[in-house]
């Protein structure tokens, strides 16, 4: 088992026929994932290395079974194609795209939490990982193989980098929820997910700097979880007002600090690592005890 | 992007939300003719981007243009908390009655919006949310939804504005909430809504923060952007396309992730403990794919910067390779010094992820004088420390 995605995962691809939406599906499809269609308006009956290409994501998922898909859509088209992803009732959304307004994202997310049909991951995300099963999204699957840990994180690199740490132990299911201010799949989310999970053991959460959703993630570890978790913060020197890479990552008016992050986690016995490395070996720890 | 309170009335003004009558100067003569055309008493306010200014000598009044001018001359160029004032809005002087507090903000926790008002403005608001949280109405505004008329009627109920004026109020509420849309603002905050002794209610001040990722559907917000204020470098890297922020340090820093690079301030900054207090100069992010032509231009940016002592670059080949990664570093070194750069500043690099190790080779065959490889990000930082401290103390 795994977390959302598994080896009978059927992907499609929303903006498959643009450049990343084409390479990603190759990198894709050689990891192993089943990816049965493609959509791009305007496009149904061309084909990318021999998949599909359909003119909705209606018309894919009737024709191919397709449950999950994969949005590389640009910022400015993005919100339209994932309405539509939504109205068709997919089951996974994950929106890869960087750099879609916020009004866009805070309009799809509500839609999809009126449908209740989708969950959404991302956007501004690498998406999710069940290495050995299935890849939805941009995360290298060569890093690591299977295993038994589950990592949720706001970051890209920071994931690859944990995994690569960690890859003689392997992974269940790594998920990059995004770095944007509103995003579909919390922290929270995942562990929820992790928890109920058969055969995830135990658990890192890499968070970073802005909003609360570290802090809010600590207080559901306490009620909720009951597997090991270790946890990691970067943005420590970042400085207040200024925005570092991501769209969410700013501190303002002194809160979504690191230090704040970093404490609420401590508070409820979550081991939080300085660095990468060290946070690794923490889980490290974890897992020869097991 | 944050707007000076100039910039936040002419969004107001564009969508009909009553505001005073005044001109942005940045002379004192300007000041003086802004004062003549209004023709009665006059305030002339600081543009700054930050809070506090009236307390700061930042806000006065002025009864002729001759008084205006004198105002603007001993405000222009003050120091408010760091930041200086290179622009004052002379505005006319209106009679207050009552002070008002409304805003529309981005809600992350809630995912969505959040509208807030208070009939106790004119004050620190976050002091009125601290001491009498009862006083500040807070009303989530749906996304798909937002706010029309009935909703601005349930937040100024909520609020407890005075019936005289709910109407004009509810007004307001629908025209901010257009800016907020129409402007792709992610902050819309008046403080205060006045009342004057006639009647009216007007915005006497605003703050908006715009969405930088909605910037290619607003060609106009370009004209917002602040050159004066922004540091030299950060712009230089603008014109580039990078993701640049400068900071008070003697390592340059360049990675790929926003998130990686994050981590890396924090570890150079952990190490540099060891080393006398040296800190990271920047953040640097250049993207995933770790191009050698945004390498390059990464490069220039970092080591340009007077301050830079010795620079980091830390790596982690996911999408693209390592051996990818570590040509490119040479390749942009080349194309620095091709156009006649000096180069003598120290560079770590850490790389890391597929294909590691032929990227190291690759860097370790080149033998590059100034190249210096690290296995880990742990290490590589303490190295990168140590080499600026060196540098900096033979100085």
């Amino acid at each position: 088992m795994a977390i959302w995605l598994d080896k009978n995962s059927r992907i499609l691809v929303q903006g498959m026929t643009g450049g990343e939406g084409t390479k990603h599906t190759r990198r894709m499809v050689a990891s192993g994932s089943q990816v049965v269609a493609g959509v791009t308006p305007g496009k149904a009956g061309q084909d990318v290395d021999g998949i599909p290409i359909y003119d909705s994501v209606q018309d894919a998922m009737a024709a191919t079974g397709a449950n999950v898909t994969v949005v590389f859509v640009p910022p400015r088209f993005a919100k339209a194609a994932v309405i539509e992803a939504i109205d068709a009732r997919i089951e996974l959304a994950v929106v890869i795209t960087e750099g879609i307004p916020i009004h866009d994202t805070a309009q799809f997310f509500q839609y999809s939490q009126n449908s209740g049909a989708t969950r959404l991951i991302g956007p501004n995300c690498p998406g999710i990982i069940s290495p050995g099963q299935s890849n939805a999204g941009i995360i290298p699957s060569d890093i690591t193989p299977p295993g038994r840990i589950g990592l949720v994180s706001k970051s890209g690199t920071l994931t690859y980098q944990m995994m690569y740490e960690l890859r003689d132990f392997g992974f269940s299911t790594a998920v990059g929820i995004g770095g944007d201010p509103i995003i579909g799949t919390t922290h929270i989310d995942c562990l929820a997910a992790f928890e109920a999970d058969p055969d995830t053991d135990a658990i890192v959460m890499i968070g970073e700097i802005g909003g609360d959703a570290e802090e809010r993630a600590a207080a559901y570890i306490k009620d909720h979880v009951t597997k090991p978790v270790v946890g990691y913060v970067a943005g420590f020197t970042a400085p207040e007002g200024k925005t570092m890479g991501h769209a969410g990552a700013i501190v303002s008016g002194g809160s979504g600090t690191a230090a704040g992050k970093q404490e609420a986690l401590e508070a409820v016995g979550v081991k939080v690592g300085k660095t990468p490395s060290a946070t690794a070996r923490l889980m490290r720890e974890i897992m020869t005890k097991a | 992007m944050d707007l000076y309170e100039y910039q936040a009335k002419h969004l107001f003004g564009k969508h009909h939300v009553p505001v005073t009558p005044g001109e942005v100067c940045s002379t004192g003569p300007a000041a003086h003719s802004a004062a003549r055309k209004i023709g009665s008493a006059v305030v002339v306010k600081a543009q700054v981007k930050v809070g506090g200014r009236g307390k700061a000598g930042g806000v006065k009044l002025a009864d002729t243009p001759d008084d205006a001018q004198a105002k603007a001359e001993a405000i222009l160029g003050m120091d408010i908390k760091g930041h200086t004032v290179h622009r004052v809005l002379v505005t006319e002087a209106s009679d207050i009655a009552e002070e008002y507090y409304v805003s529309f903000l981005l809600d992350r926790t809630n995912r969505a919006f959040l509208a807030m008002a208070s009939v106790a403005g004119g004050v620190d608001i976050e002091e009125v949310a601290a001491t009498r949280p009862e006083d500040l109405a807070k009303i989530p505004v749906d996304a798909l939804k937002g706010v029309d008329e009935a909703k601005a009627h349930e937040i100024v109920a909520a609020a407890r504005f005075p019936e005289a004026i709910v109407d004009q109020v509810v007004a307001i509420l629908v025209k901010l909430w257009i800016v907020m849309v129409e402007e792709d603002a992610t902050l819309v905050e008046v403080n205060p809504l006045v009342l004057t002794p006639d009647g009216l209610v007007l915005a006497l001040d605003g703050k908006v923060t715009l969405d930088d990722n909605a910037g290619y559907r607003h060609a106009s917000h370009a004209d917002f952007v602040d050159r004066e204020g922004t540091d030299p470098i950060e712009l230089r890297a603008k014109e580039f396309d990078l993701n640049y922020v400068k900071l008070q340090g003697e390592v340059g820093i360049i990675g790929n992730g926003a998130g990686l690079v994050m981590s890396t301030l924090d570890v150079v900054a952990y190490a540099g403990e060891e080393f006398g207090g040296i800190k990271p100069a920047n953040f640097l992010d250049i993207g995933g794919g770790a191009s050698a032509s945004v390498m390059a231009n990464g490069l220039d940016i970092v080591l340009n910067d007077p301050e830079v002592e010795a620079v980091f670059v830390n790596v982690f080949g996911g999408i693209t390779s390592c051996d990818a990664v570590a040509n490119g570093i040479l390749q942009a070194l080349e194309m620095l010094s091709a156009n006649g750069a000096e180069l003598t500043k120290p560079i770590v690099a850490r790389i890391d992820g597929n294909n590691a190790i032929e990227g190291r080779k690759i860097l370790t065959d080149a033998g590059h004088p100034l190249i210096e490889i690290v296995d880990t990000m742990d290490d590589a930082a303490r190295r990168v420390a140590e080499l600026a401290a060196a540098r900096k103390a033979g100085k």
